[in-house]
């Protein structure tokens, strides 16, 4: 659906098949044979914001979170340090936490989506018990009472208004017919000559289709210069010679 | 070949399960025949399976979702589907499986938990699942805005033909591995208390189930 608004970028299919930022990364991190442990986080983060710069903007937001993370991990990373520093952390440390925990949650997926196959293929029985619906109450009238009531129902119930619709076909063969004998005589003509003032709408459109479609057989070229102006029509040089 | 002649009770439950469309619980398959003992229905579960899959049929006794259901064989699917006699359920998205995977495994478990794990947002995808009747909300977490806790429900474990959660694959394992570390790194007392919370939420989706 978005797929069309968003340009012939080949990253969009791509993306479509990534579960989010989280499994965007993995799948770089495999692309990329690095160590899930030892993440460079700088040539990482480049191709993750390469693949999501052509996100539609209500789909980025997981992802552009993700790359303020990683952004921030990889200045964490370039900020100097003491070798003998014990206090230090990797910065990495929760982003590998949390791609692990994922990367389980994937595997535990494939189980799954196995199981519901092999359950889907087996059918039950499809009858399924119908709600119970209490017994419809005895009408208990009388049936004068009920004569009364018809007669209350038909008494506001308007007459239904009837309109006629009369067709009258189109007749495109002899607009048509008109124009080429018109343009025959003028090399140039306009809408105005074919169409006056409170002609039918059926008359109307026959013109059209027949101006239409000796501009499509090449007799006619149309020309309208402003919106609302009106339609010129000339005769076509090339389908003359022709 | 001789054959032990098929009892009464096993032609019961067997009438039963096939009138039935969803899984029929063992107490309640005991509801058919007022003098039937647990052990005579196990007793007649087993021979009506061992009848069907000895005698060569269409169809099996399977366990699942908390009950027994006859289902027809893996082999005839194509045939049947292709005879456009039955149609499979839909499929589940990638989304929705991941999202089923961690709430099966961390029940109960609330929505910003979820998307710490999966890394988006998930509201969408919930509600779809609660559509489904996959899920259900099974209780309220404790602290700020108490928001919405969310477990699987007996339709989760007839979709993937499961009999209980610990026959969800590693189960053991990953009920541990997908708790965030965090919260395993906390003192005992901690684990205690979650415990505990665990459980005031299990009274609740045994309520629902039964409903």
């Amino acid at each position: 659906m978005l797929s069309a608004e968003r340009g012939p970028s080949s990253f969009d299919v791509d993306l479509e098949a990534y579960q989010g930022p989280l499994d965007l990364l993995l799948s770089l991190i495999r692309d990329e044979k690095v160590d899930i442990y030892d993440i460079p986080v700088a040539r990482i983060a480049q191709q993750f914001l390469a693949r999501i710069r052509h996100l539609p903007l209500d789909e980025a937001a997981d992802y552009l979170e993700m790359a303020a993370r990683l952004l921030r991990i990889k200045a964490q990373l370039l900020q100097p340090r003491h070798e003998a520093d014990d206090l230090w952390e990797d910065p990495r440390a929760e982003l590998v936490r949390r791609l692990l925990e994922y990367q389980q949650v994937r595997e535990v997926v494939d189980h799954l989506d196995h199981m519901a196959e092999d359950r889907r293929g087996r059918f039950a029985r499809a009858w399924l018990p119908e709600a119970a619906t209490p017994p419809v109450a005895p009408l208990a009238m009388s049936l004068p009472e009920l004569m009364a009531a018809v007669d209350r129902v038909l008494r506001v119930t308007r007459l239904p208004t009837l309109h006629e619709v009369v067709s009258r076909s189109l007749d495109v063969p002899g607009a048509i017919e008109t124009v080429r004998g018109a343009l025959a005589l003028r090399a140039r003509l306009r809408w105005r000559d074919f169409v006056h003032d409170g002609a039918e709408p059926w008359q109307v459109l026959s013109v059209l289709l027949a101006l239409l479609e000796l501009a499509k057989l090449g007799e006619l070229r149309l020309a309208q210069l402003k919106p609302f102006a009106d339609v010129e029509i000339a005769r076509d040089a090339a389908g003359e010679a022709a | 070949m001789w054959r032990l002649p098929v009892t009464p009770l096993a032609k019961l439950l067997e009438a039963a399960l096939f009138a039935s469309a969803r899984p029929i619980p063992t107490d309640e398959l005991a509801t058919l025949d007022a003098e039937a003992s647990p052990a005579g229905v196990r007793a007649a579960l087993d021979e009506i399976r061992e009848t069907l899959d000895n005698d060569g049929h269409g169809v099996a006794l399977v366990e699942l979702g908390e009950g027994w259901q006859l289902l027809t064989r893996p082999e005839y699917t194509e045939a049947i589907e292709r005879a456009q006699l039955a149609v499979r359920p839909a499929r589940l998205s990638g989304a929705s499986l991941e999202t089923l995977a961690i709430i099966a495994y961390r029940q109960p478990i609330g929505r910003s938990e979820i998307e710490e794990i999966r890394g988006v947002a998930v509201g969408s995808v919930l509600k779809a699942l609660v559509e489904r009747g996959l899920i259900d909300i099974v209780g309220r977490a404790e602290g700020l805005g108490r928001p919405l806790l969310y477990g699987t429900t007996p339709l989760f474990l007839e979709h993937f033909a499961l009999r209980h959660l610990g026959e969800l694959p590693r189960a053991d394992e990953l009920a541990v591995a997908l708790r965030p570390l965090i919260k395993a790194a906390e003192p005992d007392e901690d684990g205690v208390a979650d415990d505990a919370d665990g459980e005031s939420a299990a009274p609740v989706a045994a309520a629902d189930a039964t409903r």
